[in-house]
């Protein structure tokens, strides 16, 4: 599903270059589950945003579903972050200016659809994370927890083929953590989706079908 | 898609009171600025009440004798309009009037300050005043330099109250009664060629009109022409006549005199080589420029703020597929929403502001009005406004990098 060759990222400011990826290659299956581990500033971060073909790496090959990705403009980029890929972030994102609903039909602006389908779709996803009862909410109005169901439920509604989500349990305690996770579980069961998930939990991590570890940049497990 | 900008523009300016606030003052103060302006220059332009013949008409208003030491320049002498002009051939009739005085009068002891000006006959054919009663002073009157006069209908108020006819009564002005033969619309002072409270012959003036055989005093003069293709030839033999001009005094070698069709010379500057046309539009234009640049430049200002601060969530669009191009097109949007908010409420407020105006009357008789001139050059001057204003921004804004924005929070 995901396959990356050779990856490498250098930051390059004025006076430093940082390597803050090197030489990474990885072959995620479809349906997978995996997840990544490391020290602070080791990478993961940069890694996923360049699956998720946020961040261009410096040097290697990204393939998403069979796809070249290198050289694709700024709208088809766009438009391939919108049918396949969903994001979940450690300190949610969600637009505060809008109601939950809005939020949630956020991706589906982007698509040729009608405001019915939007809405419709929307109050699917809301409804799998069990947040029905919040759409008319605005994000301030929302703990935490609830915050990151809106933002799964976000990264959800188009039915993307793959979850990136970064540290989604981050700032979140426990309880709420293991509730978030097992939607994530769940998704990757029923649906199929293929996640991959950055976290400092090792607990989480176990739960996952493969684990891959980072250090300064590079694979060690 | 436009319904949910929209939405997001509403919930952005509501949540963002006070950029709002300023975004919409800046540009509805802005554009009443802009529409007070061209409602003014309009009105002094294109409004050709009481001399509706411009299109025939040439003006004389001012004359420069200058020397290698000496420079002086003011209106034309009684003599000069009546000795030199008056034998032009083009010309079919020559208005002369002077320029308007002040003076004061006493009305049951009040004391109201009035402006009196001298005209000859020709003058009320040349122009075309409104007569609300009466007629003008004729040939015969003037030549027996009687004391009658010609009153606006402004100081028939103040004078004589609410009254319907004022024709036969008397009015005093400079100690001197004067028999009221008629009552005209008022003019704009800005009109300064035509404007006064009162008009009275030119022989009943105190100072001799005919002792001063200079070429400078107090008078304006208006050539009239049989059609208005005989403007130019009128306006050659004039100048002809002008070169030929003996110099008055060994102080000068050089006379300018021109005479000028209605803009040209209700901006002559009385300098030859100082257009006063050139310098009214380079007036205007810096004007314009200094009141559309600092709102413009604060509203880019408080737009890329605005942006910045949105950064999350522009972060987000992008990476849930939003592309630059669209992100552009929302951000413009919302731009144009907030600069037709501030359109209606400059409309609004132009409103208010030209009403004011007009009733603190503090040009007299200056009544100035939002026509459709006057708005389309507002509404334009907003659409360029709001384009100037959103687009850096939002070209900004699309360049930001997608990890970059989501990390800024
Ligand atoms: N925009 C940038 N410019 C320069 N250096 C950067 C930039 N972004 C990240 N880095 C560097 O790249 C390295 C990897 O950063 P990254 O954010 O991927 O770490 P991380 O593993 O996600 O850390 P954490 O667990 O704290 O989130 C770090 O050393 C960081 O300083
Ligand atoms: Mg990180």
């Amino acid at each position: 599903m995901i396959r990356l060759q050779d990856i490498e990222k250098v930051y390059r400011t004025d006076t430093v270059e940082t390597l803050a990826l090197s030489s990474i290659s990885l072959d995620i299956a479809k349906g997978e589950f995996l997840s990544i581990m490391g020290p602070s500033g080791c990478g993961k971060s940069t890694l996923l945003n360049i699956m998720g073909l946020l961040d261009a790496p410096t040097k290697g090959d990204i393939r998403i579903d069979d796809q070249k990705t290198v050289r694709l403009s700024d709208k088809q980029l766009a438009q391939f972050r919108n049918k396949k890929l969903g994001f979940i972030f450690q300190s949610y994102h969600l637009i505060n200016d809008l109601k939950v609903l809005d939020n949630v039909e956020l991706p589906m602006l982007y698509r040729s659809s009608t405001a019915k389908e939007r809405t419709q779709l929307a109050t699917e996803a809301l409804r799998k994370v069990g947040l029905s009862n919040r759409v008319k909410h605005f994000p301030a109005q929302l703990s935490g927890g609830q915050k990151q169901r809106v933002a799964i439920a976000r990264a959800i509604v188009g039915k993307p083929e793959i979850i990136l989500a970064d540290e989604p349990t981050g700032n979140l305690d426990s309880a709420m953590g293991n509730e978030i996770m097992d939607i994530l579980l769940q998704l990757n069961k029923t649906e199929g989706t293929t996640i991959v998930m950055v976290t400092h939990d090792e607990n989480m991590a176990r739960k996952t079908h493969r684990l891959v570890r980072l250090f300064d940049g590079s694979q060690v497990q | 898609m436009l319904k949910n900008y929209f939405k997001i523009a509403i919930a952005v300016f509501k949540r963002r009171k006070f950029f709002t606030f300023i975004s919409l003052f800046g540009i509805s103060f802005t554009l009443t600025i802009l529409i007070v302006l061209t409602a003014f220059i309009d009105k002094v332009i294109n409004d050709n009440y009481p001399d509706r013949k411009r299109d025939r008409s040439l003006y004389v208003n001012k004359m420069t004798e200058r020397g290698d030491q000496s420079y002086n320049g003011e209106a034309l002498s009684f003599y000069f309009l009546d000795h030199y002009v008056r034998r032009l051939k083009t010309p079919v009739k020559l208005a002369v009037s002077s320029d308007y005085r002040g003076t004061n009068t006493y009305v049951n002891n009040k004391k109201i300050s009035i402006s009196y000006k001298y005209t000859n006959a020709d003058y009320w054919d040349v122009t075309e005043y409104d007569f609300l009663e009466g007629k003008p002073f004729t040939k015969q009157q003037i030549a027996n330099a009687e004391r009658v006069a010609v009153i606006s209908a402004d100081i028939k108020r103040a004078y004589f109250g609410d009254v319907p006819s004022v024709v036969g009564k008397y009015i005093e002005a400079d100690n001197v009664q004067y028999r009221v033969c008629g009552v005209v619309k008022n003019v704009p002072v800005t009109l300064y060629m035509l404007y006064s409270d009162i008009y009275l012959p030119y022989t009943v003036s105190k100072t001799d009109y005919s002792s001063n055989t200079g070429y400078r005093g107090g008078y304006y003069g208006i050539l009239l022409a049989a059609s208005s293709a005989d403007v130019p030839k009128m306006k050659k033999e004039f100048e002809q006549m002008v070169k030929k001009l003996p110099m008055s005094s060994k102080e000068y070698n050089k006379i300018y005199c021109p005479a000028e069709t209605f803009i040209p010379a209700y901006l002559n500057t009385g300098n030859e080589d100082k257009s006063g046309l050139v310098y009214a539009l380079t007036a205007i234009a810096i004007f314009v420029l200094l009141v559309m640049l600092l709102p413009t430049l604060n509203l880019i200002n408080i737009n890329i703020t605005r942006i910045m601060e949105r950064s999350s969530e522009i972060g987000v669009r992008k990476a849930f597929g939003a592309s630059s191009q669209t992100l552009v097109y929302q951000f413009i949007v919302e731009n144009i929403i907030l600069t037709i908010l501030g359109c209606l409420i400059g409309i609004i407020l132009s409103l208010i502001v030209l009403k004011v105006l007009n009733n603190a009357s503090l040009i007299p008789n200056l009544e100035l009005t939002l026509n459709f001139t006057v708005l389309s050059v507002g509404l334009l001057t907003c659409l360029i406004f709001g384009l100037l204003s959103g687009v850096y921004p939002a070209w900004r804004m699309s360049r930001l990098n997608v990890v970059d924005a989501l990390k800024a929070q």
